[in-house]
């Protein structure tokens, strides 16, 4: 089962279990996962789901597009070269990530 | 330091246990908070209201039979199946089950009584009772239908819930022909999808040009040409003068099979779908005495007019907050980013705090491969700046009042809408005169006022 471990900005680590097919974003946010916010609900239109991904974790992950490079311009906490929006990463059955949440969304 | 959970997602269970087991005959205990509406400020007020710490039970309550979901989605992706249902749940039962919230579905409230300190009793039309300390109406808006001869025929369909995007997608598959009838948001999202299921499609537009208000002159000229050269057959300043029906439905309804248009036209359609606005939901304020006028009337702390109900969403009327709008103006908005803006002023109020709403509105709409982002609220601009990238497919019209940006609606353009956004939560300025070169990026140019 595809597994994400969020940490947040403080270091608080949260394992949550998701579903293959599921975004990173829909995981965090069915369980309530606070640091991220996903207005747009994933439709790639508000940069509030913007995470840090651990850097030997990028490689398994589809290469960006240039929406969500651009949208990542538009992050509250600016952009470094491991940010991703988790809305755009799909888990497949054996994933498993780390990924830390910004100090704020908005 | 570090907490550490491990947790399973829930995809897939079914309805929280909290709800089941009550009959018509039994009064469940007084819950903290009734929340009378779980959509979007409903969900993101009991939400905030847990990060905030309130302790008191909350019941989040709603009239469909569904767990709480996202709408955005059900004209778009849902309709288009490149999402299933579950990806639209808010939250997993474990979480609401986790945070003392009894999510009841199915119970439409017709009557509330109400005493003087904020708590009371709420009746729904099965007979069930819910008593409360206190009361939070996000009830939405619903759908304005259109009155016209053979408006009741089977296959005239509307667009604002998950059951009206289920029905519409399974007689999708037996439809050729459909006539969408309003130009706006949701007439404009569903013909694409219509469209890009394979289905002729038809726009009726009542007014001169597409998406009313929402926008200004430029973008709906914009959009016009951008659907009509992607195929969508968009007739504007025209309106439907009836439904004809052709043959009966399983069910003994007739089934439209045609829209005819006041100059006489008939175009055929086995799928009418009508999005001509929502009208705010204000029949159980009206019934508290609360004042209401185009929506629930709330003061900046989003508390109704008897000072106890707070009132957030689509159904409220709020004093506008856009930073430096005029003094007393009051608006209503339809959008997600103002349901969850506003229902965490909601939260703040209920425990206590007073914090006001004084951000900086933001819309999205999908159509086809048009992403129109839009900041801000362009009323009363006295000028408008376009930024134009026809090669690269972007267009922005940055909207101005007296040299100040006040908003912009941007079509693939995430930077200049980024910019923007940026520039008027911080009280800058994007400066006309530099602003029209689409190689400028508005970041670089942004100034202090």
């Amino acid at each position: 089962m595809p597994t994400v471990h969020f940490t947040d900005a403080e270091g608080a680590v949260r394992d949550v279990q998701g579903n293959a097919g599921d975004s990173v974003m829909e995981t965090a946010v069915r369980n309530g996962v606070p640091g991220i916010v996903a207005e747009c609900g994933g439709s790639l239109s508000c940069a509030t789901c913007h995470v840090f991904v651990r850097e030997d974790c990028l490689s398994q992950l589809p290469p960006m597009e240039d929406m969500e490079d651009e949208m990542l311009y538009g992050t509250a906490v600016d952009r470094e070269d491991n940010s991703r929006l988790s809305c755009q990463l799909r888990l497949s059955d054996d994933i498993e990530l780390f990924v830390t949440t910004p100090e704020t969304q908005v | 330091m570090s907490t550490h959970a491990v947790e399973q997602s829930s995809a897939g269970a079914a309805t929280g246990a909290a709800t089941e087991g009550a009959t018509p005959s039994e009064t469940p205990a007084r819950t903290g908070l009734l929340i009378i509406g779980a959509s979007q400020s409903g969900v993101q007020l009991a939400v905030s209201l847990r990060a905030l710490g309130f302790e008191e039970h909350i019941t989040l309550l709603g009239d469909e039979d569904h767990r709480p979901y996202q709408r955005p989605a059900l004209s778009k992706e849902f309709l288009q199946g490149t999402v299933e249902s579950e990806s639209l749940i808010f939250r997993s039962n474990e979480y609401w089950a986790e945070h003392n919230v009894d999510l009841v579905k199915g119970e439409y409230i017709v009557r509330i009584d109400k005493e003087a300190d904020g708590s009371g009793v709420a009746h729904s039309s099965s007979g069930k009772q819910f008593p409360f300390k206190r009361l939070a109406l996000t009830v939405g808006a619903r759908a304005r239908k259109l009155e016209i001869e053979g408006g009741d025929l089977d296959g005239v369909l509307y667009l604002r819930n998950a059951d009206d995007a289920l029905a519409l997608k399974a007689r999708v598959g037996d439809a050729q022909d459909v006539v969408v009838i309003g130009g706006g948001f949701i007439g404009l999202e569903a013909a694409s999808s219509l469209q890009k299921m394979g289905k002729n499609v038809t726009v009726l537009e009542f007014g001169p040009r597409l998406v009313g208000r929402a926008v200004g002159e430029e973008t709906a000229e914009y959009f016009l040409q951008a659907h009509r050269s992607r195929g969508l057959d968009i007739r504007l300043s025209t309106s439907a003068k009836r439904f004809t029906a052709d043959g009966a439905a399983g069910d003994g309804r007739r089934a439209v099979a045609g829209v005819e248009l006041q100059d006489g036209t008939v175009l055929p359609a086995q799928i009418v779908l009508i999005g001509i606005g929502v009208i705010p939901n204000t029949q159980l304020a009206e019934q508290l005495g609360l004042a209401v006028d185009n929506g629930i009337v709330v003061d900046r702390f989003a508390l109704a007019s008897d000072g106890t109900t707070v009132a957030i969403g689509d159904c409220a009327n709020m004093p506008n907050p856009v930073p430096g709008s005029a003094p007393g103006e009051r608006i209503r908005l339809e959008s997600v980013n103002n349901a969850i803006e506003h229902a965490k002023v909601a939260a703040y109020s209920l425990t206590g705090r007073r914090e006001e709403y004084a951000g900086i509105p933001w819309f999205w709409s999908n159509q086809a491969d048009l992403k129109l982002q839009i900041a801000g609220l362009c009323n009363g601009y006295d000028q408008t700046v376009l930024r134009r990238d026809p090669e690269r497919g972007k267009f922005s019209v940055l909207y101005y009042r007296q040299g100040q940006v006040i908003a912009a609606d941007c079509v693939n353009a995430p930077l200049d809408f980024m910019a923007v956004k940026n520039a008027l939560a911080k009280g800058q300025n994007v400066p006309a005169a530099a602003a029209a070169d689409p190689a400028t990026p508005l970041k670089t140019i942004t100034t202090d006022s």
